[in-house]
């Protein structure tokens, strides 16, 4: 126990990256149901219903098949290098949530604490650096399965990583100006404040098209639709993961989802104003949103519970109304009350961000790649710029005239 | 055996380890995954150092795009395994205890170098302590002021590699 | 807490710069080669990043962003001379592009 008491920071930093690892694999496998359910329904259709009550044990059933399939690997390839490419893509998309910040300092049993893993003070060069690095694991995924198709597969999409890179880095250059920082947490703190007191002063507004570049930009660098040539089309032929089968296959599906993850937490951190409240602060009994959302949903889900399911699925959703409505009653406790504001807006924000990816991928037809790239570098590239240039010119003349 | 030194070692270590490879190794890709495994572990010693922006500009463009550019080269044009040939006579007897040597007094002249020869230094981080990180505002300041002329030509530099890249690439239609 | 000594560093720079020399030397693949040449450069930048620290001055640091730039440059143009040279001569091997004409 003095253990505990004498290292403080280590033992909660340790916490804290338990936490994180914790949520972010439970939040990765159940993004694909989130994903599965959400094109379902814009298909009028129903999506994974079977498996467990409302499809919530789909992902367990996806990884135990994951587990069990045959792992082959080619037999002429490099087997250093195939065994490599999924570890490093998937380790360097998780490593980046580790530099995002979820709420403010708060207090946590006396001991006052940011709700970030690693504080650093240049935490968006960082994360820029980990993204530029991401592109090894597709190239070098596309060269070691020794297929033709695959090498070429796994070059273009490296390429379209590449080149959506620019446009992604630049379109955020806009608010660093505004802001002058690097640090996320000042980034986040200078977009408190309110227009008129009731409309947040969140970096959308005056950098709307920076944003719109952004998760433009931010669309392709994760290979998602409607930029998803080289995984989408050869799907038949497969494109760079077509040699990889069980474990390392969903590694690199669960590597695509966590560059997902951290593109749309970026996304709330410079633009959305990350965890802080679209309400302003006077309206004091918002306080009680998360308990009562969470409450709210933990009702519902035993009213379904006790109308609807029956058997297996009906244990199930028990378990996990007990588990939203612990949750919400956890929210309601006062030392807690505080922990919980600034991660459920945060939440909300990156889940309705993660639902416009989703959107825009059961809505889109794909893209060429000729029209990919050109889109790329003439379209988004000097729109990126074009507003830079704006920018540090509106930036110049407010310091000029006070 | 504090912190920082361990870290020192460990990533001391890992770059010459991650150079020895690139000469050891006998396929084009495998020095080139070498290469980026010494530049990550330089940009942590720089991390030690203090100079953030240094590291993160280093993983950014050094490993994160010329070592791509590489790496889209070799496999581009299928690199396959080197040839092996011998090594002459003379190189194995007399260069390498000559570089063994080489080695040897140079180290031994670079560990005699301290800094109370030079004094603390007076320039734009003047003032700072020991261990303190450069800061990133400082170092802009410097590109943009002092070393302007410098930053715009580089800038063209740039523009002509682009030219003679795109020149060259082309081929004749 | 005491840093590292610089001469450290210093050392583990030549190493680095003398292991490029020796596969620079040694290698056949004109690609190792060039890599060879990034080593020797990246040897030079922890050399600079060292003294910047040890004078507390940021010169250090300007020298190796433009250092980097500029092995950027080099590697761009570089690389494409090379894919020039193995469409004509149909190796990398650089023994064997030792004459003028084929």
């Amino acid at each position: 126990m003095e253990f505990v008491t004498n290292h403080p920071v280590l033992v909660v930093s340790l916490v804290k990256i338990v936490v994180l690892m914790v949520v972010l694999m439970t939040v990765l496998a159940y993004l694909s149901w989130f994903e599965r359910k959400i094109i379902a329904h814009i298909q009028s259709r129903w999506g994974p219903y079977y498996v467990g009550a409302h499809g919530l044990l789909q992902p367990l059933a996806d990884g135990v098949k994951f587990l069990f399939k045959e792992d082959l690997t080619p037999p002429a390839s490099d087997k250093f290098i195939f065994v490599l490419a999924p570890f490093l893509a998937l380790t360097l998309s998780m490593t980046t949530l580790a530099l995002i910040p979820f709420g403010p300092t708060v207090s946590i049993f006396g001991h006052p604490t940011q709700l970030v893993v690693a504080n650093v003070d240049i935490g968006l060069l960082f994360l820029f650096a980990i993204t530029s690095i991401g592109v090894y694991g597709v190239a070098l995924a596309g060269w070691s399965s020794n297929s033709k198709y695959s090498l070429l597969g796994g070059l273009r999409s490296s390429a379209q990583m590449i080149s959506y890179e620019v446009s992604l880095t630049l379109s955020v250059v806009g608010v660093l100006l505004v802001a002058n920082t690097l640090n996320f947490n000042h980034l986040v703190e200078g977009q408190g404040g309110y227009y008129w007191h009731l409309i947040p002063r969140w970096n959308i507004g005056p950098q709307i098209i920076g944003f719109l570049c952004y998760f433009t930009a931010a669309i392709a660098e994760t290979n998602r639709a409607p930029f998803d040539l080289p995984e989408g089309e050869q799907e038949l032929v497969g494109g760079f993961h077509t040699e990889y089968s069980s474990f390392k296959f969903a590694m690199f599906f669960m590597a695509e989802y966590a560059n997902m993850v951290t593109v749309s937490c970026l996304a709330t951190i410079l633009f959305l104003g990350g965890w802080l409240s679209p309400f302003p602060d006077r309206w004091t009994l918002l306080q009680y949103l998360p308990a009562a959302s969470l409450i709210g949903l933990g009702l519902y889900l035993a009213y379904d519970t006790a109308m609807h399911m029956r058997g297996i699925a009906r244990i199930q959703l028990a378990v996990v109304t007990l588990l939203a409505l612990g949750l919400g009653a956890l929210c309601l406790v006062p030392a807690a009350m505080p922990v919980a504001q600034g991660p459920f807006w945060f939440i909300v924000k990156v889940v309705l961000l993660l639902f416009f990816y989703v959107w825009t991928r059961s809505t889109l037809p794909r893209m060429r790649y000729d029209q990919l790239m050109n889109f790329g570098w003439k379209v988004l590239l000097p729109v990126s710029l074009a507003n830079l240039v704006v920018t540090s010119f509106l930036v110049l003349l407010k310091e000029m005239h006070g | 055996m504090t912190l920082p030194f361990i870290l020192f070692f460990v990533f001391a270590a890992l770059a010459v380890l991650g150079a020895l490879l690139l000469i050891a190794a006998r396929e084009p890709i495998h020095s080139a995954l070498s290469l980026v495994l010494v530049m990550i572990s330089l940009a942590v010693l720089y991390l030690l150092l203090g100079a953030e922006f240094t590291a993160a500009v280093q993983i950014i463009v050094y490993a994160g795009a010329i070592m791509v550019l590489f790496v889209f080269v070799i496999m581009l044009l299928n690199a396959g395994v080197e040839e092996r040939t011998n090594w002459s006579k003379l190189a194995k007897y007399a260069g390498l205890p000559l570089a063994l040597f080489l080695l040897l007094e140079l180290g031994h002249a670079m560990s005699q170098w301290s800094p109370r020869a030079y004094g603390t230094g007076t320039g734009m981080a003047g003032g700072l302590t020991g261990n303190a990180a450069f800061s990133t505002v400082d170092l802009s300041k410097q590109l943009f002021q002092k070393y302007l002329f410098p930053f715009e030509a580089t800038s063209i530099l740039i523009l002509i590699a682009i030219l003679g890249a795109l020149v060259l690439a082309k081929r004749d239609e | 807490m005491n840093g590292v000594p610089i001469s450290y560093y210093l050392v583990l720079s030549a190493i680095l710069f003398g292991l490029g020399v020796v596969a620079f030397v040694f290698k056949r693949n004109i690609i190792t080669i060039f890599m060879a040449i990034e080593l020797m450069l990246n040897a030079v930048n922890l050399a600079f990043v060292a003294f910047a620290r040890a004078h507390n001055q940021l010169d250090g640091l300007v020298f190796v962003f433009f250092v980097i730039v500029v092995a950027a440059a080099e590697a761009v143009v570089g690389l494409a001379i090379v894919i020039t040279i193995v469409h004509n001569r149909k190796t990398l091997n650089v023994e064997r592009v030792n004459l003028l004409k084929l």
